[in-house]
């Protein structure tokens, strides 16, 4: 008797609970996502970069459209003058007359663009490879990946020189050829890392939920690589911006009067002595960069695994 | 009675793994799952259980399909599923689900729990309205216990308790005949483990469901088996009728788990273990001996043991057994 009071009475406050749930809202979930996000900006040294970031690309989009003048304007007055607010020239002009600003600017617009479009390349290429190679596994990852060892031997300069013998000397060669090379790690990464996530219990109960391959690695493995695959790409735009620099320094890069960072570096290098700032000024832009782009990768990789570290 | 809904017929899964160096290379075979035969009719439970390692997990993924097994056949609904095309099975899944162990990997993290609920809704019906879906995912929420407002919650901000409550959703939101369970309660703790059994055993009734039950824990599976299938080293030691198998078990070795339980009187505790005479561990399983599988283990062994392997027998009261000495030995278990 007095349990069945005591039962009733426990069912109602159970049903009353839900009744109550059902009148409010949905409770909005905090997903993995915003969680990372919030302690990316807990992290000094990666917000500080983010904003450098965005200062440097508005630069380099809006700056050249400002300025008064052309990258590939000569100012015969000014034939290598240091830098100077009187002259117009705020970061000095080089041997030709050509102003260090807007060229640096200029250049950075191919640098970014290369950073960008080749890490892109090698970000869709890598992931869908590695993650077929490793989902399948078996004989097709084994294929897979021997293809990729193949691809890797080959020796890199080597590959970029016969490029442009082949095809003459091209930006878009250099998209090719960097992302050529840069999508074999990322596809190593990612094989490895959906090797560790197709054993995992979520992807037993997806197939034993009847959902096919395909939509099997679209919407649980991708997805659950995102994090490392993120990380790894804050740190391969750096590497593809110095690989361009490199490339562009021992003049195999861009072409006159298109120019890069490390073009610029390249032509200030030659003057080092008799006008410093043709050389500093770049070497500044792409420096810091360089430096932003590590420290948000860095930031990144505590954000979304922070069970790793402290 | 009716005719059975699932019935295994021999089904064995067997492991090989490569030893040796890359110049000697050996390839050695763990039967995993060896010869094993059931049947279960519909509202049935079935309780599988047997030490780590002895199969039981390996048994329920290849019903699914989710392994191939070696041999055998599992009838389902007339249908052997071992033979379906991709495809067939993948359809047949509709019926058939599975509760996994660890309810917080079985969840992807990335997806809410409605998400979770509803992706077999998706998979199957895939025009299907999404006010419907959104309707019947809130309702598998609530049959469950788990309230609908937090439809959008990731499996992280959920306790264990409801993560397993949000895999029994997900594997019962198509209304499937045959649930296997695996393991379900053994990552949870004591009262969350009534909590989720209770829940399962509601929801069979209510639906009519067929259960298979896999764990090592003998009184959950005593409290919601009908029959219980005894596991040793991949193959069914004993299927009896639940309280028959705990009151008088006809295989030692089923005698032995019972007795193995650990009991929390230390007066009472101390006798218990002189009486448990089970020691030792299960022999490797690439060194299986020869004969019953259990022999080297049991103190009833007599000679045949050693050379015979023991059949699964029919007993007079519909029990099967896989011990020669069955009708000779009296294994009662005198309960406190």
């Amino acid at each position: 008797m007095n349990d069945n009071v005591e039962k009733r009475r426990s069912e109602r406050t159970v049903d009353d609970v839900f009744a109550q749930a059902m009148a409010e809202p949905d409770i909005r979930g905090r997903s993995l996502w915003v969680d990372a996000w919030h302690r990316l900006l807990r992290n000094r040294a990666a917000v500080v970069s983010g904003v450098l970031m965005i200062l440097i690309v508005l630069a380099v989009v809006v700056g050249p459209m400002i300025a008064p003048w052309a990258g590939d304007f000569t100012d015969w007055d000014n034939t290598s003058s240091p830098p100077s607010l009187e002259t117009g020239h705020w970061f000095g002009t080089d041997a030709v007359g050509r102003d260090i600003l807007v060229r640096t600017l200029e250049g950075g617009r191919i640098s970014l663009l290369v950073g960008l479009v080749a890490t892109l390349v090698s970000l869709v290429i890598g992931v869908s490879y590695g993650a077929v190679a490793g989902y399948y596994g078996g004989m097709t990852d084994r294929i897979m990946m021997r293809v990729v060892d193949i691809i890797y031997a080959l020796p890199f300069m080597f590959f970029v020189i016969l490029l442009m013998v082949v095809f003459g000397r091209h930006i878009i060669l250099i998209f090719v050829a960097i992302g050529a090379v840069n999508w074999l790690d990322m596809a190593r990464i990612v094989r490895g890392q959906t090797l560790s996530l197709k054993n995992t219990e979520f992807i037993e109960a997806a197939r034993a939920c009847g959902v096919d391959h395909h939509s099997i690695i679209l919407r649980h493995i991708v997805p659950n690589l995102l994090g490392v695959v993120i990380v790894y790409v804050t740190l391969t735009i750096p590497q593809v911006i110095l690989v361009e620099s490199f490339l562009s320094f021992i003049g195999l890069g861009v072409q006159e009067p298109m120019s890069s960072w490390g073009a610029l570096v390249n032509n200030g290098a030659q003057d080092m002595e008799s006008a410093p700032w043709t050389l500093v000024f770049p070497a500044v832009f792409l420096t810091v960069t360089l430096y932003c782009f590590n420290y948000i990768g860095d930031g990144m990789r505590d954000a979304l695994d922070p069970k790793d570290r402290a | 009675m009716s005719k059975p809904v699932l019935r295994v017929q021999d089904l064995s899964v067997t492991f090989t793994s490569l030893a040796g160096s890359v110049f000697n290379r050996q390839e050695r075979q763990i039967r995993a799952v060896d010869g094993i035969n059931f049947e279960l009719f519909a509202g049935e439970t079935l309780g599988i259980v047997g030490e780590s390692g002895c199969g039981k997990s390996t048994l329920a993924r290849a019903i699914l399909g989710l392994l191939p097994p070696n041999r055998g056949r599992v009838m389902w609904m007339g249908d052997n599923l071992t033979e379906l095309d991709e495809e067939a099975m993948r359809q047949r899944r509709k019926e058939l689900q599975i509760v996994f162990q660890d309810p917080v990997a079985s969840l992807d993290p990335r997806m809410t729990a409605g998400d979770i609920i509803s992706e077999p809704l998706w998979t199957f019906y895939p025009k299907m309205a999404r006010l419907q879906v959104d309707e019947r995912t809130r309702g598998m929420m609530k049959m469950v216990g788990l309230l609908p407002n937090q439809i959008n919650r990731y499996p992280h901000e959920f306790s264990g308790g409801q993560c397993q409550r949000i895999g029994i959703a997900r594997s019962l939101v198509l209304n499937p005949r045959l649930l296997i369970c695996d393991e379900p309660v053994s990552a949870l703790d004591v009262s969350i483990q009534a909590q989720i059994v209770n829940l399962l055993q509601d929801l069979q009734k209510k639906l009519g469901l067929a259960l298979i039950f896999v764990a090592h824990d003998l009184s959950v599976v005593r409290h919601i088996s009908d029959r219980v299938m005894v596991m040793y080293m991949g193959q069914a030691m004993e299927v009896s009728e639940k309280e028959r198998l705990y009151r008088k078990p006809l295989h030692p070795y089923t005698n032995a788990l019972m007795k193995s339980v650990p009991v929390p009187d230390p007066k009472l505790a101390a006798a218990a273990r002189r009486e448990n005479w089970l020691t030792g561990d299960m022999p490797s399983p690439y060194r299986r001996p020869k004969g019953c599988v259990f022999h080297d283990r049991c103190p009833f062994k007599v000679k045949r043991c050693e050379a015979d392997v023991p059949p699964l027998r029919r007993m007079e009261n519909g029990d099967r057994v896989a011990c020669h000495r069955a009708e000779d030995l009296d294994l009662s278990v005198v309960e406190a």
